[in-house]
């Protein structure tokens, strides 16, 4: 790590003014006056509505494709196939696999296969449904075992090894002896079900080529600079004819952070046609095109001893992948990887394949590939602690890692507040007095988790920063900060903002913020990972520090004295000696422009060097992790089998909040998306492939009334590397959720669930089955 | 405008919105939704599902909350259609500054993540001040639960609501939870 991506976490002139306040969003008021502009509100002359025509079968061979009919339709002015925009891409450099639309299979229902650009939405749709398809079916699996076992026919024909996409398998430690000196151990099989983002903004993508051979992309993504690269690679066009841009993002969560097959279409059948292109999903589309989180299955052992200290963790998972390899290669990783903390685990094996199966792809959701591990392992925590009578809660304290020591896995743990997270859920939900005291429905579950402030390596492996921020200073004091930053809702713009401000003591509204357009901002890698804070707020600072100087010389040169008294705050300037003396930042920009030409700055982000000395070492490897403590409360209706969450008390650790409203606000939206997972949401396909209910009814996201009380709890760990040592907030709060309600309930009725979503008739069954136990008498009913 | 053959009638239909008339031709099965996106610009309505399901494209029908995407446009005829864009101006015209009092409140709780849900939440709760000036915790949730929002939890959002209340009752904001200081501290 380079000496300037360090920088300390002192507020700059004495006091924060701007940091650690809840100051409401940059672009808040736009937001909510309806000025925003969306992808979808852009409208250009001209501009013709693109469709996609679909795959109706999960796995088929294609034999021929008719555009005949579909292009003599009057208003059709361009259709493409497979043949058009044959270049495979992927996320993940080394595992390419999906092309724009179908070559020569399919590989699930909803696959792409053809598109067409049309006068109007009606006739694109007109024309989709005169294209002639021929297929040759082909067995589809939809049966992650059944594709792990077989692979003829292989869904992706050139792999190597069948249906597997991928293998992780490690071990850290004797885990075997570690199992057998245990006192106590659990085994146990669990399964995640998969779920979908469910942002509410569609993906839609529109694209105009110039005369001039630029072509300029609008998209609802979170990963502009990942789609620049792919579009240069599939449309085979020098990249600095493209300009991506993300316009305002109504939402993401890891849904938008693929390229999607509709920002090559519209680009293709903007050049092909001449004029601007606009494609937007239909709310069934978005549920086919997924990326969401994966099905796993997974069985793990946990040992510990009699004192409650652990022993071992094993774990062997599958994980089913859908179609495609997305981020596969980084969720196989993360299954194990992401375990490690903040419970020490004194050794530790992992095994996790993930297979491909003929259903929509899964990719990263929210606590990529990590939260389903945890949702196991904290159970297994909750059964050791009744196993060996601890408080569970005391459980987690005595096995928490010990302060500068890395995890079993080679990574590097800077600040950790986990202790603080335990303490104030145990505190705020008066645990001690209520949890297995509560009448018999009721119960209070605990459950905690780490998580990553960014990924240490870049998704293509270069030297250059992961984050760049270029500012640009006017004479009307205003300073503009190009960030390539994706503000996707998160609010990474508002924290540009409150940065600049801070460091160059300006007010909040002499700084604005212009980001994610690759014409316009320097580079920063996507939002994903939780790094956007933690690396783009490193690269402001930095951008910050190299032009301060230059304002506090210009004054300090003008006043004739140590350039030590020139103090900036607020967008006035003050002679810290001699209060009678003082101007305003808009003058010390002019003498700076007087004194050192026109002004602007550059600065950046990069990661230290970190991670295993072993191979997969370094994914999983962050500058920064979070920690997160929660506490669920739970009704059970034992006639009924309905969980009710009543209320959820939840602790993040984010190192320190640069602006608490917004990081309450991660912390409250990531609780309610994981109790929703557990509850109520399941992305399913029947057994012919099709998705069991591609709406926003069938798939039931909360409403405000099914939303229990939230209550975020933050707690500043203060991270020496961290901007002002701040650390994730929009991840890590989701990962204890759906452990801390199995757990409640467990406290509530005494079951285990151990398989997701817990729906009314797996509790009525739990309940049955406990019941049976408890007095097996009772089950004999029938007559010899 | 360049139809294809599949479009049906184009029909003009004179709308009221926002205090404005608009004379607006569009296919007859157009919603008023894509009337007002697609004709008359006015795109902070949006569209999250085009079935009713998720209350993004929520405006008011004479001060009525309705979803747009399943109102046909020639069904708004001879109503006052209200806009997110309607709120601000009406406000200064009334003889206020700035924004409406709930979007500066929805602004100032942090109640706008992406923003794509919050046109149609404000005015759903826009609707519900207006019929009940106090509404309790529990009636501002099941106002607001035909829209979906997906970032914020509901949590700042019923907060926003509760805030705006507060100010035009003279009431306080209780603190929330991340505000109050730990136990032991």
């Amino acid at each position: 790590m380079a000496a300037r991506d360090r920088h300390g976490l002192e507020a700059p002139w004495g006091e924060f003014r701007h940091i650690g306040k809840a100051t409401p969003k940059v672009d808040g008021l736009a937001k909510a006056t309806g000025a925003a502009v969306y992808t979808d509100d852009l409208t250009l002359p001209g501009m013709l509505h693109g469709k996609t025509l679909r795959s109706p079968h999960p796995h088929a061979r294609i034999l021929s494709v008719d555009t005949s009919e579909a292009r003599r339709l009057p208003g059709v002015l361009g259709v493409l196939t497979g043949k058009d925009l044959p270049v495979r891409y992927g996320i993940i450099p080394w595992t390419q696999d999906e092309t724009a639309l179908a070559v020569d299979k399919v590989r699930f229902v909803g696959d792409p296969v053809c598109a067409v650009a049309a006068l109007d939405e009606d006739t694109a749709n007109a024309a989709v449904r005169l294209i002639r398809v021929e297929y040759e079916l082909l067995h589809p699996y939809l049966d992650p075992f059944e594709a792990l076992k077989r692979h003829d026919p292989a869904i992706h024909e050139d792999r190597k090894e069948g249906n597997i996409s991928k293998r992780v398998e490690l071990s850290f430690g004797d885990v075997d002896a570690g199992l057998a000196e245990a006192d106590a151990v659990v085994e146990g099989d669990f399964y995640f079900h998969g779920t979908t983002h469910g942002a509410i903004e569609p993906h839609c993508a529109l694209a105009r080529y110039g005369a001039d051979g630029v072509l300029t992309l609008w998209s609802s993504t979170q990963i502009t600079h990942y789609v620049h690269r792919a579009l240069a690679r599939v449309l085979g066009m020098p990249p600095h004819r493209i300009r991506v841009v993300q316009p305002c993002l109504g939402g993401a969560f890891g849904g938008k952070s693929d390229p999607f097959s509709l920002e090559f279409c519209v680009a293709r059948l903007a050049m092909l046609t001449g004029r601007p292109v606009k494609m937007l999903y239909t709310r069934e589309e978005v549920f086919y095109a997924h990326r969401g989180r994966h099905p796993m299955h997974l069985h793990y052992r946990t040992g510990a001893r009699r004192d409650g200290t652990l022993t071992a963790v094993d774990a062997k998972i599958l994980i089913d992948g859908g179609a495609y390899s997305s981020y596969g290669l980084v969720t196989t990783y993360y299954a194990g990887q992401l375990l490690t903390g903040p419970t020490h685990l004194p050794s530790y094996r992992f095994d996790s394949t993930r297979v491909f199966t003929n259903k929509p792809p899964c990719g990263p959701k929210r606590g990529h590939g990590s939260v389903q591990p945890r949702f196991a392992f904290e159970v297994q925590l909750d059964q050791l602690a009744e196993k060996l009578g601890l408080d569970p809660i005391e459980l987690r304290r005595r096995n928490v890692l010990p302060p500068g020591s890395p995890t079993v896995n080679g990574q590097r743990v800077t600040s950790n507040g986990f202790l603080e997270c335990l303490r104030r859920v145990e505190d705020a939900s008066g645990w001690r007095l209520r949890r297995g005291r509560l009448p018999r429905g009721k119960g209070l579950g605990v459950a905690g988790s780490m998580y990553i402030s960014g990924t240490n390596y870049p998704i293509y492996p270069n030297g250059m920063p992961q984050s760049g921020i270029q500012l640009k200073v006017d004479r009307s004091g205003l300073v503009t900060a190009f960030s390539g930053g994706n503000d996707i809702g998160q609010g990474t713009n508002t924290i540009v903002q409150s940065l600049v401000a801070e460091e160059l003591g300006l007010a909040l509204d002499q700084v604005r913020v212009v980001a994610a357009d690759t014409d316009l901002c320097p580079v920063d890698l996507g939002a994903y990972s939780s790094r956007g804070t933690f690396m783009i707020g490193n690269a402001v600072l930095d951008a910050c520090r190299n032009l301060r100087g230059r304002l506090i010389d210009a004054v300090a040169e003008r006043w004739k004295c140590d350039p030590r008294r020139v103090l900036f705050m607020d967008g006035a300037v003050l002679d810290r000696e001699d209060p009678s003396r003082t101007m305003t930042s808009v003058e010390a920009i002019q003498h700076a422009e007087e004194r050192f030409d026109t002004l602007g700055s550059t600065g950046s982000y990069n990661t230290p060097k970190l991670g295993g000395d072993y191979r997969g070492g370094t994914i999983g490897a962050s500058p920064a992790y979070s920690f997160t403590a929660h506490v669920v409360e739970v009704e059970v209706d034992e006639e009924t089998g309905r969980i009710t969450c009543t209320r959820a008390w939840i602790a993040h650790d984010c190192g320190k909040a640069l602006n608490p409203l917004l990081v309450a606000g991660q912390i409250e939206g990531s609780a309610y998306m994981g109790l929703a997972e557990a509850l109520l949401e399941d992305h399913s396909v029947n057994r012919f492939g099709l998705h069991q209910g591609p709406s926003l009814l069938d798939y039931r996201m909360p409403t405000a009334v099914d939303t229990p009380e939230l209550l975020a709890l933050i707690v500043e760990s203060l991270d020496p590397e961290g901007p002002y040592g701040a650390k994730e907030a929009g991840e890590g709060p989701l990962h204890p959720s759906i452990p801390a309600l199995a757990n409640a309930v467990h406290d509530a009725v005494g079951v285990r669930l151990c398989h997701l979503p817990f729906t009314p008739g797996k509790v009525l069954k739990a309940l049955r089955e406990l019941r049976a136990r408890e007095a097996p008498e009772r089950l004999v009913v029938g007559k010899g | 405008m360049s139809l294809g053959r599949f479009c049906a009638t184009i029909r003009g239909v004179l709308l009221h919105v926002n205090g404005d008339d608009h004379e607006v031709s569009a296919p007859d099965h157009w919603t008023l939704l894509e009337v007002l996106r697609y004709r008359l610009g006015l795109t902070g309505s949006k569209q999250g599902c085009d079935k009713g399901d998720c209350g993004a494209c929520t405006v008011l029908l004479d001060g009525r909350p309705v979803i747009s995407c399943l109102v046909l446009a020639l069904e708004a005829v001879g109503h006052q259609v209200t806009t997110i864009e309607g709120l601000l101006p009406a406000h200064l015209a009334q003889g206020g500054s700035g924004a409406d009092p709930l979007q500066v409140a929805f602004d100032r709780c942090g109640a706008l993540q992406c923003g794509f849900c919050q046109s149609g939440m404000i005015l759903s709760a826009r609707a519900l001040l207006k019929r009940n000036a106090r509404p309790s915790e529990t009636e501002v949730r099941e106002a607001l639960a035909g829209n979906l929002c997906r970032c914020t939890g509901y949590t700042q959002i019923v907060q926003a609501v509760a805030l705006a209340v507060a100010e035009a009752t003279g009431g306080a904001l209780p603190p929330r939870a991340w505000e109050q200081p730990p136990e032991g501290a």
